[in-house]
């Protein structure tokens, strides 16, 4: 009675036993309650509120310091006005880019690591898990000032490496040229993260038996065969969490390009993303006042691009999966 | 023992009138003071604060500064929640102005000395019609160029440029010489080419106070060749500035020059303690080159910082002491010396110690001090020219952009939101 997807996050499956005495449920069923309370009031206060909170203000103007009902013409403003529709929808592609640059590489590779960690002959696994997963838990900080570092054309080791192997040639400032910094600070950031793909599947592949590897062997699905045709199908699930988490944490990302790029996210506003966007808005720039509202408008617009997201692939694709049982 | 009791209440009491009646005198008090200079830190604690707390007993002093990037934020957000400090440094113009008007600024009208300023050095603090001031203004710093000596020795630069052809001419030799970067500089930061490059050097072209005014009053545009000019003169900069330069952030360009790595270093005053603590090399300063030979020059000369009270302040009487300190003579002359490179904005001369500085402040004798152009009202609207010019100015240095096209951005983004009063 094994569950493939342990760490997924999805349906209550009842186990089988709690539903031969379903009677016996029903008269605890007060349990719940109590069990749910202090989870529900915490996030109540902490997030549901604010996010009420937030959805109002983006609803409202200061004129002359005193709030003002607007209804959606911040919205109005936000998509239709030039002064801000070039930013939002600049931002908003990149933030597309930067999501499909993640799902293109963080996640395939997450996939193979996990599968090979989980070859069990593996010499060193422990050691493998633990560097390809150390760079998740570094603060944003450290990692986005290390790679500043290691990417300055002035100090950094990257030209001193190409250099020593005769590529000086094939070194450009990537962080600071439009066309790179997006797809350099994406790359940053798959490795940042990389590890949690890689935890998540790693522990599905465990978790599927061996009476099913074994019976696969028996039949002659070895090697590579049977990860695509036995292993793939049943941690489909655990892919679909991680791609749903990197859709969450990527439309949410902020932090490295802040600490890399700064709030302007340059050059020339090339890495500038929903969270930079809400950031230079809601908090201001140098002489640039912020503007609590405008923020609230944009930090709706991405609350409601995530709810999209998440509910397609919770209707979508999440309910038609097919899941296996042993 | 119950009177013993009594007494101790009645104690208790009469010292809990003093209290009341002077704060000042019977406990000391704190005055937390915000600011974004994090830099100087130390130079608060080992010179200002002592000696103030010298001729002010009673009340002490808690310097709590911020990251420059993250103060107006950080500021703004404690202000709203009520945890701001009771002394606030006021950036220049609308992010005070803005303060003031929610009512988390007091006026500094009333604070004695006020009548040391004079209207321009006011101008940074003071509401648009002029009637009241809030916050005390502390300095102003200067733009110009700061050049490694031995550099302009070793390549036979016999006395730094004094226009625009000088200028390039000795770029051009320090760079077949190859010893060293002629310029540090990078763009990524973006606000380095902004206010090190564009407003350092502009203030030549658009002629000061006259180009800025004009623009205020709407009698020029930033597409008039006068402020076209300037990022042309930084477009042919990008050919001298230091390899990977797109990628070199303001800290890379400090550590370039002070490791003694480039000749010239486009840049404020504000550079002169730190680089004179770090530099191993003779240093000297130069004004912008004029355009042509005995064109008048002038210098960014920007108001930059003042302080002002927290209306929320629980210590009033304590902050107004401490404001009326900063507008006095003994606190100019301690600040302008420990921290050469900022210019006390009191009338009088205040005597500097620091050569580099008394250079940079003898610049004011011999050139028109101007303010930096975007700062006073065009930056209210959106999009924000502060933000804009930062952009281009990196936009033009980095090649993506002629500096028509930059221009004509900016002049757009203005035309979106400015009209101006006629």
């Amino acid at each position: 009675m094994a569950q493939v997807e342990k760490l997924a996050a999805d349906l209550p499956l009842l186990p089988a036993a709690m539903v031969g005495a379903e009677a016996l449920a029903r008269a605890r069923r007060w349990h719940i309650l109590v069990f749910l309370a202090p989870a529900l009031l915490v996030y109540t206060v902490i997030m549901i509120l604010p996010l009420i909170d937030t959805l109002r203000l983006a609803l409202f103007r200061r004129v002359d310091g005193v709030p003002m009902f607007v209804g959606l013409d911040n919205f109005n403003i936000l998509f239709f006005d030039p002064r801000w529709s070039g930013h939002f929808w600049s931002a908003l592609g990149n933030n597309l880019y930067f999501f499909a640059f993640h799902m293109l590489l963080q996640n395939p590779i997450g996939v193979a690591l996990a599968a090979l960690l989980s070859v069990p002959r593996l010499r060193g696994q422990a050691f493998y898990r633990t560097v390809f997963f150390l760079p998740t838990m570094l603060s944003f900080v450290i990692v986005g000032f290390s790679w500043k570092v290691i990417l300055s054309p002035l100090w950094g080791v990257a030209p001193t490496l190409l250099g020593a192997i005769g590529l000086k040639s094939w070194f450009h400032p990537w962080l600071g040229q439009e066309a790179t910094a997006l797809t350099t600070l994406a790359l940053i950031s798959v490795w940042q993260y990389v590890g949690i793909p890689m935890m998540l599947i790693y522990a599905a592949l465990l978790g599927i038996p061996a009476e099913v590897t074994e019976a696969a062997e028996l039949d002659g699905v070895t090697g590579l065969a049977q990860f695509w045709k036995i292993k793939l199908p049943l941690i489909l699930p655990t892919i679909g969490i991680c791609s749903i988490l990197t859709f969450v944490g990527n439309f949410n990302a902020f932090d490295l390009i802040y600490t890399v790029q700064g709030a302007l996210a340059g050059p020339n506003f090339s890495t500038d993303i929903l969270g930079t966007f809400l950031f230079r808005t809601f908090f201001g720039n140098q002489l640039q006042l912020g503007d609590p509202n405008m923020g609230a408008a944009i930090a709706t617009m991405m609350f409601l691009i995530i709810l999209l997201g998440v509910s397609l692939y919770l209707f979508g694709i999440q309910r038609r999966m097919r899941r296996y049982q042993f | 023992m119950a009177f013993s009791t009594r007494l101790v209440a009645l104690a208790s009491v009469s010292a809990c009138a003093l209290l009341a009646a002077a704060p000042a005198v019977a406990a000391d008090v704190t005055l937390t003071i915000e600011s974004w200079r994090n830099d100087d830190l130390p130079i608060w604690q080992e010179k200002i604060i002592p000696a103030f707390e010298k001729g002010h007993p009673g009340i002490k002093l808690n310097f709590q500064p911020t990251a420059p990037k993250e103060y107006n934020a950080a500021l703004n957000s404690k202000l709203d929640a009520g945890t701001a400090g009771d002394v606030i440094a006021c950036r220049p113009f609308d992010a005070s102005l803005e303060l003031f008007k929610k009512g988390q600024l007091t006026s500094a009208n009333d604070i004695p000395g006020m009548d040391r300023f004079s209207a321009v050095a006011k101008a940074g603090w003071t509401t648009d019609d002029a009637k009241t001031t809030y916050c005390v203004p502390v300095a102003a710093v200067l733009g110009g160029f700061i050049y490694n000596k031995d550099a302009f020795d070793k390549v036979g630069i016999k006395a730094p440029p004094k226009t625009v052809d000088e200028f390039f001419a000795d770029l051009e030799k320090i760079k077949a010489d190859g010893t060293y970067v002629p310029l540090a500089m990078g763009t990524i930061d973006q606000w380095e080419a902004a206010t090190m490059g564009y407003q350092n050097i502009g203030p030549n072209y658009w002629h000061g106070e006259d180009g800025r005014k004009a623009l205020i009053e709407g009698r020029q545009k930033l597409t008039d060749p006068q402020w076209v000019a300037p990022f042309q003169q930084l477009a042919r900069w990008a050919p001298y500035l230091g390899d990977g330069y797109k990628a070199q952030a303001y800290p890379d360009s400090q550590n370039l020059f002070t490791l003694g790595r480039a000749a010239i270093y486009p840049t404020g005053s504000w550079e002169i303690a730190p680089f004179a603590a770090q530099a191993q090399f003779k240093m000297g300063v130069f004004p912008p080159p004029v355009p042509k030979a005995g064109d008048p020059c002038y210098i960014s000369d920007h108001v930059d910082i003042a302080f002002g009270m927290n209306a929320k302040t629980k210590q009033p009487a304590a902050a107004k002491t401490f404001l009326a300190w900063t507008a006095s003579p003994e606190f100019a002359q301690i600040y302008s010396n420990a921290l050469p490179g900022f210019f006390s904005l009191q009338s009088g001369v205040i005597e500097q110690t620091n050569p580099l500085a008394k250079e940079f402040a003898s610049w004011r004798e011999t050139c028109k001090s101007t303010i930096r152009s975007t700062y006073q009202i065009l930056s209210r609207g959106t999009p924000n020219l502060e933000n804009e010019t930062w952009v281009e100015a990196a936009n033009v240095m980095n090649g993506t952009e002629t500096p028509e096209q930059a221009a004509q951005k900016l002049q757009k983004g203005l035309d979106s939101w400015f009209k101006p009063a006629k």
